[in-house]
């Protein structure tokens, strides 16, 4: 169990990929960007109480404002839900990637309150400037605990570099989310998965 | 905390516990798939153990960590959570040295020495400020960097997620290397060994919620997280890219199933591109 211990930790500093304020040019090396992105969403969640004690309203709001126009989240979706995508309508798709997102900010949004003097660190970066997919690898820091290792996927994209998944502490997120999706879908197919995830959205909704 | 409690489970113990295994188990769902998946072959009495973990942590281990959390100040909590992490040292470095990391081997007997005296048992971890990194290694680690794959994925009684090399690595090497099990008074060992248990449990607290919210499968999302976490640690951080082709590779072996509502015509014709 102690896994769980770094985890928790990592989700917390998660959020920090699901947050950004800056016009970073869409050109930007995408170490750089992720940098840049990950400063910004530390001082945002640093300087906002109410974004801090789990807000998932505000969290929402900011990633919507924020994060989207750096990070793929339909890609993400697709990933996760592996085979079965082929299958999907256009607005399955859509309220796959939708729910898929609600969630995920839903639950990381509790653990904003984790945040506290922590600092993002890029580790070494490897890539060929032709790389059009590449693995950004971050670590953050903070007085007290051990360093959390946080890397991030990108693909470049005619919109610039965006983020289509994140490892936190050694476990990727689509990897993780792949055989939960692929047995809903087995069982009650993409609407059944669907609905699992909206079912779960409300739920969460009404414990906040 | 697998190795801790290791010796709380005295041998006569482990029928009672398969016994209680058996009747707590009988609640636990399984899904239509379970075992399909190569990497965790025994899936369905894996999630009766779950199933059993899960009850008797929220009947004892829970509430006794919520207590704990309650009644023990954050410095007291921060001074014994790193004093139990100190006396891991040993075994840290022993595991690096086994898998030809000498450097970080001696970092790690000099981050044990410093932080045993000058950090006042382990209370404090001064050895941080001087530049010495902590680095979290176990025998598990040391067969994977061996070569040994993790095998079937396992959950142990009580101790949770493992798997079988893991369980090999934690069970019968690891307690030779925790200063903890070298404690001649039986009383005294075992109020350590529980206390860092409960330990171990109240830094999860935060985490329940998040779990159930996050995982649509508590157990898969556990799972899951344990075997990627696992590989990343036994390189480093670092894993080969290799992962993703055989872990999409033991995944793909459940096909899709044809899903109704769909109608053919609409399946677009570029599969696996996402639609913009």
């Amino acid at each position: 169990m102690r896994f769980l211990k770094f985890i928790l930790l990592g989700l917390a500093t998660s959020t920090l990929f699901v947050a950004a304020a800056s016009a970073q040019t869409s050109s930007a090396a995408p170490d750089a960007m992720v940098r840049d992105l990950s400063n910004e969403v530390l001082n945002a969640i640093k300087a906002d109480k109410a974004l801090k004690s789990g807000d998932a309203g505000r969290a929402q709001k900011l990633v919507d404002e924020k994060v989207l126009p750096y990070t793929d989240f339909q890609k993400m979706t697709q990933l996760s839900v592996g085979p079965g995508w082929r299958n999907a309508t256009p607005e399955q798709r859509a309220a796959l990637t939708r729910e898929f997102r609600t969630l995920l900010v839903r639950t990381y949004s509790g653990a904003l309150s984790q945040v506290s003097d922590h600092k993002v660190e890029l580790r070494p970066f490897r890539a060929q400037p032709t790389d059009t997919d590449v693995i950004v690898r971050t670590q953050v820091v903070a007085s007290r605990g051990d360093p959390i290792q946080l890397d991030y996927r990108l693909e470049k994209t005619d919109g610039g570099w965006k983020i289509y998944d994140i490892n936190i502490l050694g476990v990727w997120l689509v990897e993780n989310y792949k055989s939960q999706f692929s047995s809903q879908v087995n069982s009650g197919g993409i609407d059944g998965l669907i609905k699992t995830l909206t079912e779960r959205n409300s739920q969460l909704a009404k414990k906040a | 905390m697998n190795l801790m409690l290791t010796s709380l489970l005295s041998r006569a113990m482990v029928p009672c516990l398969l016994a209680a295994v058996a009747v707590v188990s009988g609640c636990a769902t399984i899904p239509a798939d379970a075992g399909n998946d190569a990497r965790d072959p025994i899936e369905s009495f894996n999630r009766q153990v779950f199933e059993f973990n899960d009850v008797v942590d929220r009947a004892v281990l829970k509430p006794v960590a919520q207590a704990y959390r309650f009644v023990l100040p954050e410095p007291v909590r921060d001074c014994l959570g790193n004093a139990f992490s100190n006396l891991r040292e040993p075994s840290n470095a022993i595991n690096n040295f086994l898998q030809g990391k000498a450097i970080d081997a001696i970092s790690d007997t000099c981050r044990f020495v410093v932080n045993s005296t000058v950090g006042l048992l382990g209370c404090f971890d001064p050895a941080r400020q001087m530049g010495l990194e902590k680095h979290n290694e176990d025998f598990g680690q040391t067969l994977g960097r061996w070569g040994a794959g993790p095998g079937p994925y396992l959950v142990l009684p009580i101790l949770g997620p493992s798997s079988v090399r893991d369980a090999v690595g934690t069970l019968v090497v690891e307690s030779y290397l925790d200063p903890n099990f070298y404690i001649n008074d039986i009383p005294v060992r075992n109020w350590i060994l529980g206390t860092r248990v409960v330990d171990q449990r109240a830094q999860l607290l935060q985490a329940d919620d998040l779990i159930s919210g996050a995982a649509l499968d508590k157990y898969r999302f556990i799972r899951d997280g344990y075997l990627q976490r696992r590989r990343s640690l036994v390189y480093d951080g670092n894993p080969p890219p290799a992962a993703d082709e055989l872990d999409s590779k033991a995944t793909a072996g459940s096909p899709p199933a044809a899903d109704p509502s769909v109608k053919k015509e609409l399946v677009p014709p570029q599969s696996g591109t996402p639609t913009k």
